[in-house]
């Protein structure tokens, strides 16, 4: 256990070095967050009551959302272990005397604190400062809320290793994480909520496990889930994470049987 | 110029050409990923009749307008962005060796074909907008509509060697660049009335966004929400094109001569 806590501490240290990109970043995700925050309120003002959420709800829910994108890891994260595939470095992490799954998620559980405390909450700050956003209403809710945001992490770390592991069969990943991010940023609610999604289109993609990465904590935030329905929620996010992490493990096993080191 | 520019990138397309199938695949996902933008304002308008008062048929227009200048922008100038890594590793020093204008190598490096996606998707929805609108078409609007997209185009490309020009002094900002391409071409998709008084200000006057699509449009579809701005500023494109051209290549040339190799 001291290894992967060592590993998470290592990862925190390395992406906290790169400040300058982190200060850019937080100025870019402010900015796409206001954009997005604008449309959505021009939505709540034409018809008030449209997705469930008032103006200071949409506003919250941009700048949330643009909160915990790096955090989550959706886009911009870099694919550490498609690199090592294609440089062959990778066969130095299958022999380690340490669990290969779980060595990475240390290592992206790190890389997401980091994110959540260098970049998350400024934006949260900045968005508060220019607008003033809506906060939970209760402990209670603050509470519900972190566990989601955890289990978002984890989602987001499981889908991001299949990513990556799609490299031992394709070489290139570039093609599935193009895809993957494409439909993460479209059923993860970033793009629009999925409360102002067609009502049939708005709860198939619920089930997914996109919708736990942004749309589940932000509305758990934000108090439109409350109570036994945001356990529920939860739940389900939890299942997808138990299901991804199994996925991914069996997909690993697969893969380091059939691999070719690239020696060079 | 020109003619370095065509041999480099005709090299560069013949090497993409190479992967028929992942050339295929990643041209379109460009155009997958950009159209959601486009899905997003459908799913909007699916909650309400107009944004700002215009209606999706308008947006539409305005919608193809912004994506085509900005796909086109983002084919022939967008690789101009490399020039951060080119500066952090240290291989600018390479191309400021060769006999060659340092912009043009930088940018026909990186040309790619596979952006066409992109262009696609901003000709798909342009095309449609045309004919949807409603637009009563005179001489005076179709020019001043072809006009739009070459003006646009140019207005994007300046502003991406403008803001790739702050990596001359900060080098690890590149992620702030994002903010003002990406950013500007995902804020003229939309109305300008949905955005608040000082955002409308900034891109009005500071960084002209508005006069990529939003004031020409406004001729075309013969609306008059000009947001206090005189009726030349639907014809204004051509002039504020030419002073960002300008604006740019000064930039550029201050840091060029501003420019120490990092010397690794």
């Amino acid at each position: 256990m001291r290894v992967y806590v060592e590993v998470a501490r290592r990862s925190f240290r390395r992406w906290s070095t790169y400040r300058a990109a982190t200060v850019a970043g937080v100025f870019t995700n402010s900015i796409f967050g206001f954009i997005r925050a604008a449309a959505l309120v021009a939505v709540a003002h034409a018809r008030p009551g449209a997705g469930g959420l008032s103006v200071k709800g949409f506003i919250t829910f941009s700048v949330l959302s643009q909160a915990m994108l790096a955090y989550v890891g959706v886009f911009g994260s870099t694919d550490e272990i498609a690199e090592r595939v294609r440089t062959g470095d990778v066969v130095a992490d299958l022999y380690r005397p340490a669990d290969f799954q779980l060595w990475w998620l240390a290592a992206f559980v790190g890389r997401g604190v980091f994110q959540l405390v260098g970049r998350g909450i400024p934006i949260l700050v900045v968005g508060a400062v220019v607008y003033g956003l809506q906060t939970p209403a209760t402990v209670g809710d603050l509470g519900l809320f972190l566990v989601s945001l955890l289990a978002a992490l984890l989602l987001g770390f499981g889908v991001w290793f299949l990513v990556n592991v799609s490299t031992f069969w394709l070489f290139d990943n570039r093609g599935t994480k193009q895809l993957v991010d494409t439909v993460t940023l479209f059923a993860s609610g970033l793009l629009v909520p999925l409360s102002l999604f067609p009502h049939a289109l708005g709860h198939v993609v619920r089930l997914l496990p996109f919708a736990g990465m942004v749309q589940t904590p932000a509305e758990i935030f934000l108090g439109v889930s409350t109570g036994v329905h945001a356990l529920g929620r939860i739940g389900l996010q939890v299942a997808w994470v138990v299901a991804l992490f199994g996925i991914g493990r069996y997909a690993l096993s697969r893969a380091t049987r059939r691999v070719v080191i690239q020696g060079g | 110029m020109l003619d370095t520019y065509r041999i480099l990138a005709s090299a560069r397309m013949r090497s993409d050409l190479q992967y028929r199938v992942s050339f295929v695949l990643f041209t379109l996902s460009q155009f997958t990923v950009t159209i959601l933008d486009f899905v997003a304002i459908l799913i909007l308008f699916g909650a309400v009749p107009a944004l700002a008062h215009w209606s999706l048929r308008e947006v539409t227009f305005l919608y193809g307008l912004a994506n085509l200048s900005f796909g086109i922008a983002d084919l022939l100038v967008s690789p101009i962005e490399t020039v951060q890594q080119h500066i952090q590793t240290g291989t600018f020093d390479r191309l400021l060796l060769r006999p060659a204008s340092p912009i043009v190598q930088v940018i026909a490096d990186q040309f790619s074909l596979r952006r066409l996606g992109k262009v696609a998707e901003g000709a798909l929805v342009f095309g449609i907008g045309c004919r949807v609108a409603g637009i009563h078409w005179t001489t005076a609007r179709i020019a001043l509509t072809a006009l739009s997209v070459v003006t646009g185009s140019v207005i994007f490309s300046g502003l991406w060697v403008l803001t790739s020009c702050v990596c001359f002094w900060w080098v690890e900002g590149r992620e702030a660049q994002n903010a003002l391409t990406y950013g500007g071409g995902f804020l003229a998709q939309y109305p300008l009335g949905i955005y608040g008084a000082w955002l409308r200000r900034l891109l009005a006057y500071a960084v002209p966004i508005a006069f990529v699509n939003y004031f020409p449009a406004v001729y075309v579809l013969d609306r008059h929400d000009r947001l206090g701005l005189p009726a030349w500023a639907s014809f204004a494109a051509p002039g504020v094109a030419l002073v960002v051209v300008i604006a740019a290549a000064m930039a550029w040339r201050v840091g060029i001569r501003h420019y120490r190799s990092t010397g690794s």
